[in-house]
């Protein structure tokens, strides 16, 4: 198990260093620079400010300079946010991202896992079709829709929740959340309902049923297990598409997450901090996936014996 | 099923749980003087000497003054730290006299050697300070700034003594004092500013709010990025009595759809700029909370006249008589705009543009023929390039209808992104172009400068010397009404020239809620704070539809 982790981590490496590579000359050679605006910045003053950040330097020469500040943990100064470093924004935005993704994807596992559930013990009934057509409609539905939508009826027509903010009362956390979770939501619905479906045909839940186990105790202790299987390998994906994926939920509800200064980075031609935020979505990511194979090794009896017996 | 109510039931709980104080921030704001203001992005910065944007300079305004400020109602130049000032009858020698109970946020007192050092700090080069112009008609202020001069003695400010500063210029500027109240040269606290870095270090942490030092009325409280900068009042502050208002709180919301939104929800107290399809909404249904009025900001074309068949003026005012202003503010802007046909902006005192651009399709017809393109024939494809935004498409979309429609001719368009937009401007890759320009100052100089040869903002290659004698020449006139005419001379060869084509007017459709009091709206958008309170009311929150 532990070699295991260990080889997933080394291939990592070249990952995060071609990440880094391809990152640093594309935001290079986009067109446009993080001086150029409305406002015409005098040559002088150009000057000044290219050497202050080290943009008069060879391309060569800032990429070298810039994985020597890497290895240090530094990820250099933002251009536009004068007065802040990029580890300082990622300290200010990452813990609310997380928050806000692990409510959503709590929300999810809820809502999907019951839905699929109760789908696949009734499949082909009215407690099927209707879980199932909400989660396709979850799917469909873009957040940038479904967030305005429940803004409008929980925040301005019932006026019970705020319809944005992030913080200021607990209430405020809900409708983000839910908006987030819900595509998540309809996924795991469907996924889990096929997995079930695929467990509760199985020769050992039909003899679970001969013994007159009661449903609630096939489902809860033989079927879930590997009826999740499925939903514990989107789930790797799934928090990381949820990190990445935040910042259209954060800019309708005013969220200060990671995505929303992701985005601005990229308009901003902020160098350093586009690269800064990549590097450290790309770095999630590999981390989430590994986890999530982690945790399918430890659930799936059959691979676990596998890697046993490979190392 | 019935473990599936059981979890709506208890999702409904929580939701519940939640609304046990269900007042809003604005009614609790009322209750404790807490301002909400709606302020479009994230400031990049504080720092007065560094920063160039109008949110930034909003939260700037709360947290320095300079020698000088300004009446929000009239945009006199009311006094400042400076309680009064004598000029010199050649217009060359100010003397500013310095309150004495002017202190910094910290209780240090705020003296005349701190002027000095603020505006040495301003224009050192290494800090690169995109408004230093703004000093230039101070003595050798510009020498210094492009580090043709390395010593400072040399420039014209000096502390006679503690609250006396003397200011030499090298040539009169009739707007010296409206400059004064520019964040540029506002006072810094140097002892704060060393402990974080050199002088001219920048982006330093002295601007966080656990660092901070300034001398406005509000001092720095809390920095969240993306999500709020409050400010609280002042005790320092010279005239602390007068200030109402416990803090103010600053909301970074690039969408003004979403601004909208928590305004009706009574979240924010203020919003600066309505979407285009609520205007007439609460034109007709919240005209106590609707306010309107024009700004110091011009949208126009410029065309770039280094390439044919635009290098002919005849076809640049060709281009831009065939549009129609009024269909354009009436039909795709509809924020009740006014059309500009010229470049500077209604001013209420003082300047008026005399000359005007003609809007006859039958001429531009003629003009087109005469330079060589009758009925439009063998006129080359040009294109229109814009930022990339539904409005500005709109516009773009319209006037190339109108081209169509009088002229004969196929013009293009084309988006750019904002940065790449600029980078085209900048390496004169465009035919026509859209452009605004707001005035950073109450003058009309600062419109007419753009377009002088050599400026960086002028991007259209026109250059005309009758235009740049003018201008030379009203900077050497002290009778502000001769400098007008002037100024009016040099507008009208603009307009001839047609270097650029003037479309309309910016306007601003905010929303104040009716608790706020003394809250001012201005042609500069000036904010002043320091009046302002709040008065809490029994009616339902203002502004609910």
């Amino acid at each position: 198990m532990w070699m295991f982790i260990l080889k997933r981590f080394a291939q990592a490496i070249p990952v995060m260093l071609v990440v880094i590579t391809v990152t640093f000359f594309m935001v290079r050679a986009a067109p446009g620079g993080p001086f150029d605006d409305e406002r015409d910045v005098p040559p002088e003053v150009l000057k000044n400010l290219n050497a202050r950040y080290n943009l008069d330097a060879s391309v060569w020469q800032q990429y070298t300079d810039y994985l020597g500040n890497l290895l240090q943990g530094d990820f250099g100064p933002s251009f536009k946010f004068t007065n802040r470093t990029i580890n300082e924004m990622i300290g200010f935005g990452f813990p609310v991202t997380l928050e806000l993704s692990f409510y959503a994807i709590v929300f999810a596992m809820c809502i999907g896992l019951l839905a699929g559930v109760i789908s696949a013990l009734k499949p082909n009934t009215w407690q099927d079709y209707v879980p199932m057509s909400a989660a396709m409609l979850g799917i469909c539905l873009p957040s940038f829709v479904l967030g305005p939508l429940l803004i409008l009826v929980f925040g301005i027509w019932l006026e019970v929740l705020p319809v944005s903010g992030w913080g200021y009362t607990p209430s405020d956390k809900i409708l983000p959340s839910v908006t987030l979770g819900f595509t998540y939501a309809a996924y795991i619905a469907r996924i889990s309902r096929g997995g079930m479906l695929d467990v509760l045909s199985q020769d050992y839940i039909r003899t679970a049923r001969a013994k007159g186990l009661s449903t609630f105790r096939i489902v809860s202790v033989h079927a879930l297990r590997g009826g999740l299987a499925p939903v514990v390998s989107f789930l790797g994906p799934a928090m990381a598409g949820l990190l990445a994926g935040s910042f259209v939920v954060e800019s309708i509800f005013q969220i200060p997450g990671l995505g929303r200064y992701y985005i601005q980075a990229a308009f901003n031609r902020d160098y350093t901090m586009i690269l800064g935020f990549t590097i450290f979505y790309a770095g999630l990511i590999v981390v989430f996936n590994l986890l999530a194979d982690i945790l399918l090794v430890w659930l799936n009896p059959k691979l676990r014996h596998q890697l046993a017996s490979n190392t | 099923m019935q473990k599936k109510s059981a979890s709506w039931i208890l999702i409904l709980g929580i939701l519940v749980g939640c609304f046990h104080d269900n007042r809003s921030p604005v009614e609790l704001g009322n209750e404790r003087q807490i301002l909400h203001i709606g302020n479009a992005s994230e400031p990049s910065d504080v720092d007065p000497h560094i920063t160039v944007g109008v949110p930034e300079n909003h939260i700037q305004l709360a947290l320095f003054e300079g020698l000088v400020s300004k009446s929000s109602v009239t945009l006199e130049v009311i006094p400042g730290v400076a309680e009064s000032w004598q000029v010199s009858e050649d217009g060359l020698h100010y003397v500013f006299h310095l309150r004495k109970n002017a202190r910094w946020s910290n209780g240090d007192p705020l003296v005349a050697e701190d002027f000095v050092w603020s505006w040495y700090r301003a224009l050192l080069p290494s800090l690169g300070n995109q408004y230093a112009y703004a000093f230039f008609g101070i003595k050798n202020a510009e020498r210094f700034n492009k580090g043709e001069l390395t010593d400072f003695n040399l420039v014209g400010v000096r502390a006679r003594d503690k609250y006396t500063l003397d200011v030499e210029l090298s040539y009169p500027v009739p707007y010296f004092l409206e400059l004064l109240d520019h964040h540029s040269m506002d006072p810094v606290h140097r002892a704060t500013i060393e402990k974080f870095g050199a002088p001219g270090d920048r982006g330093t942490a002295w601007t966080k709010p656990e660092n901070f030092v300034g001398n406005g009325p509000f001092v720095m409280k809390e920095w969240v990025p993306n999500k709020v900068v409050s400010v609280k009042k002042n005790p320092f502050y010279w005239d602390e009595s007068s200030i109402k208002l416990q803090e103010i709180h600053f909301y970074p919301i690039d969408k003004s759809t979403t601004e909208e939104r928590m305004f009706r929800a009574g979240q924010l107290h203020i919003i600066r700029q309505l979407p285009t399809d609520r205007i007439e909404h609460y034109q007709t249904h919240h005209p106590e909370v609707y306010r309107f009025y024009p700004n110091f900001t011009t949208y126009f074309y410029r065309f770039n006249t280094r390439r044919p068949p635009l290098d002919d003026v005849r076809v640049r005012q060709a281009l831009a008589y065939a549009i129609d202003r009024q269909q354009i503010v009436e039909r795709v802007t509809r924020g009740g705009q006014p059309p500009a046909r010229s470049f500077i902006p209604p001013m209420h005192t003082g300047y008026q543009s005399s000359a005007t651009m003609p809007e006859d399709i039958e001429r531009a017809r003629e003009l087109l023929a005469e330079a060589g393109f009758p009925d439009g024939k063998h006129f080359p494809p040009l294109t229109i390039l814009y930022n990339t935004d539904e409005d500005h498409q709109k516009i773009a979309l319209v006037i190339q209808q109108m081209w169509k429609k009088a002229l004969n001719i196929q013009v293009k368009l084309e988006n750019q992104e904002w940065k790449v937009f600029f980078a085209s401007q900048r390496t004169g890759n465009y035919d026509i172009v859209r452009g605004s320009w707001s005035g950073d100052f109450y003058d009309p100089q600062n419109f007419l400068d753009v377009f002088r040869a050599g400026n960086g903002n002028n991007r259209t290659g026109w250059a005309n010397a009758q235009y740049e004698a003018l201008m030379q020449q009203a900077t050497q006139t002290r009778v502000q009404s001769e400098r007008f005419a002037l100024f009016q001379d040099a507008e009208a060869i603009l307009l001839a020239e047609a270097p650029i084509m003037p479309i309309y007017t910016y306007t601003s459709n905010a929303l104040v809620a009716e608790s706020v009091k003394e809250w001012h709206n201005n042609i500069m958008d000036y904010w002043s704070y320091k009046h302002v309170y709040l008065e809490p009311t029994t009616a339902p929150s203002a502004g609910k539809p």
